[in-house]
């Protein structure tokens, strides 16, 4: 068996320009990698900045399987820390969401105390660490604060890696999704609300991720769910007003030529988009007054691109992908090469009809509840993968679809809906961070 | 005309025979038993106001449990090619409370609950409150809400009906 480690020949040989070897779903070592190279090199999701409104709030969460704090500090800023004492370990918070008391930080276990920056504020009977090395050694620097960390209109990113791609360069005009979705609210913001989806799939994270921008699955795999709501609804007369979840779920099954048509938009670094022209949430009904309420803030003219602009999901290689259109996002966290848990947080327009939230908290819950229909196939689907590929005699997978050799030179730009050279994009991606951080890799 | 009787006993008898129809896939009956107007909801947060403006597990009127029944009869229903089966284990029912007009109730029953499909098997365990009113001569749910004691963790696909 292949060993990867310290071995970027093999891990490079892993991505072809039109396949990919099972291995990268399979291997465990290659997960363990992946989360030392691929999820420390990038930009990772950490959470939104309306989890932690006041200072000395904070929610916990984790990188790369790291536990870490997102908090307010006193001066406003969004701070990221990893959740662990500088003397023994322990973990600081264990709450997923609360608020700092007197703005300390306070270890359960020995009780030594950190400010809001991570720095050391107090240790019990300190006296006993005089005349010894603590001071100097890293239990005596504090609480450690990621130093790479981005709030970029709300969403919070951190890259664990010292140094490595900036922010701006990693993401470039794949922002101009998060831009759209932000721009959607009367007040120009958003805040997390609804709840959030805890839904565990026991297949790889990648299967997940690329499903997203998967245009050739929909009318297959999600014919029992969409398919039956379609049927049902074939009585209806055409004027009959639809009900919003038969809004949400018919398009599901629109044929080929609307999802090829619906295009997709590739990035650099693994970042894509679906849904360039149109998308399944084009044709959902007007919202009450929300559409004045956007021109009064935007001028007519800004406030129709604003809302026009129905993007279908945008993924932010490697953790994040949204939805901007329906205010949803879905947060992949990975746990073991054949687990992920997969986290859909919803969120409010600010100024914008009560109605919006309730179209999103409805659409979160009919796809991305541990009860979905639809999830139900799309789960079936990756975990079929999972225990597929370990069938001997084709250890590759297939990305072919519309591949041009013209990509390797160019990959950004628009294609046909369809592709799968959005996958190609993240594989792409996942070779070079990969191996950005090998010996021998830097030059990739 | 006699109004019959609607006793404890009646009601908790009802609160069984709905959860052996689930348990025995006997899916067409089971939905017949909710008012038009009926909600089954499965809360995602303990204390959750409603489910219009928070995200729930479940959170279906009749139309989408018509859907979802409907797509468990389906042969394109992927992740039924090897069926789930469901039992449900509850604890005596009680009338929690009684409406004013006499003729509805709300049933607590707290459940364990096992999903299987093969090799797996999930296990849930909550209160359900079956919101009960005496329509037509006959009793009807007008509102089924399950509170899972787990409801916040993260949680496997839940394929039927808990």
């Amino acid at each position: 068996m292949t060993t990867y480690r310290n071995n970027v020949a093999a891990i490079r040989a892993l991505v072809r320009a039109d396949a990919v070897h099972r291995d990268v779903y399979l291997s465990q070592e290659l997960f363990e990698l992946e989360m030392e190279q691929l999820w420390r090199n990038t930009w990772i999701y950490v959470g939104h900045d309306s989890q932690v409104p006041a200072a000395g709030d904070f929610y916990t969460t984790d990188i790369a399987r790291q536990p870490v704090i997102m908090l307010r500090d006193n001066d406003g800023q969004v701070r990221v820390l990893m959740n662990r004492c500088a003397h023994k370990g322990t973990r600081l918070l264990s709450a997923t969401a609360g608020h700092c008391e007197a703005g300390v930080l306070r270890c359960p276990y020995h009780g030594w105390t950190y400010r809001l920056d991570g720095s050391l504020r107090s240790i019990p009977l300190k006296a006993g660490y005089e005349g010894t090395a603590m001071t100097e050694s890293p239990a005596g620097k504090g609480v450690i604060a990621l130093a790479n960390v981005v709030n970029y209109r709300g969403f919070v990113f951190a890259r664990l890696a010292p140094r490595g791609i900036g922010f701006e360069e990693y993401f470039g005009e794949s922002l101009t999704s998060i831009d759209n979705m932000v721009d959607r609210a009367p007040e120009g913001r958003l805040e997390v609300a609804g709840g959030v989806l805890r839904f565990m799939h026991d297949c790889n994270w990648k299967m997940f991720v690329e499903n997203l921008n998967d245009t050739m699955h929909p009318m297959v795999a999600h014919q029992s769910a969409a398919g039956t709501a379609k049927k049902l609804w074939a009585d209806q007369p055409p004027e009959a007003p639809k009900p919003m979840a038969i809004e949400q779920f018919l398009p599901f099954v629109n044929g080929y030529e609307f999802f090829d048509k619906m295009g997709v938009r590739v990035y650099e670094n693994g970042h894509s988009y679906s849904g360039v022209s149109f998308s399944i949430h084009s044709n959902y009904s007007a919202v009450g007054e929300y559409e004045s309420l956007m021109e009064k803030t935007y001028g007519a003219q800004r406030a129709r691109a604003i809302v026009g602009e129905v993007r279908h999901n945008t993924v932010y290689y490697p953790s994040l992908t949204i939805k901007g259109a329906i205010q949803a996002i879905r947060v992949a966290r990975p746990i073991a090469a054949d687990r992920t848990l997969i986290e859909s947080w919803t969120f409010r327009l600010v100024g914008a009809p009560a109605r919006l939230l309730q179209r999103t908290v409805m659409y979160s819950r009919l796809i991305n509840s541990p009860a979905s229909i639809v999830g139900h196939d799309d789960r079936h689907c990756y975990r079929s993968i999972q225990e597929g590929l370990a069938a001997e005699g084709n250890e590759w997978v297939s990305l072919h679809r519309n591949y041009s050799p013209a990509e390797r030179e160019h990959l950004a730009g628009v294609y046909n809906g369809t592709s799968e050279v959005s996958m190609r994009g993240q594989f792409r991606a996942w070779a070079q961070f990969m191996t950005a951080g090998m010996t021998g890799g830097e030059a990739s | 005309m006699s109004v019959p009787t609607v006793d404890a006993s009646a009601l908790a008898s009802f609160v069984y025979e709905e959860a052996r129809l689930l348990d025995e896939k006997r899916f067409e009956e089971w939905y017949e038993l909710f008012t038009e107007d009926a909600f089954y909801w499965v809360p995602l947060t303990r204390g959750q106001p409603d489910g219009e403006n928070y995200t729930s597990i479940l959170f279906e009127d009749k139309l989408l449990l018509r859907i979802r029944i409907e797509r468990l009869k389906s042969p394109h229903a992927l992740s039924q090619q090897q069926p789930s089966f469901s039992q449900h284990v509850l604890q005596a029912p009680l009338i929690e409370s009684v409406g004013a007009d006499g003729r509805s109730w709300v049933m607590r029953a707290p459940f364990v609950y096992i999903e299987s499909q093969l090799d797996a098997q999930l296990m849930l365990a909550g209160v359900t409150r079956l919101h009960l009113a005496h329509l037509d001569g006959r009793l009807r749910i007008k509102l089924k809400k399950v509170e899972l004691v787990n409801c916040d963790a993260a949680l496997p696909q839940i394929q039927l009906f808990p």
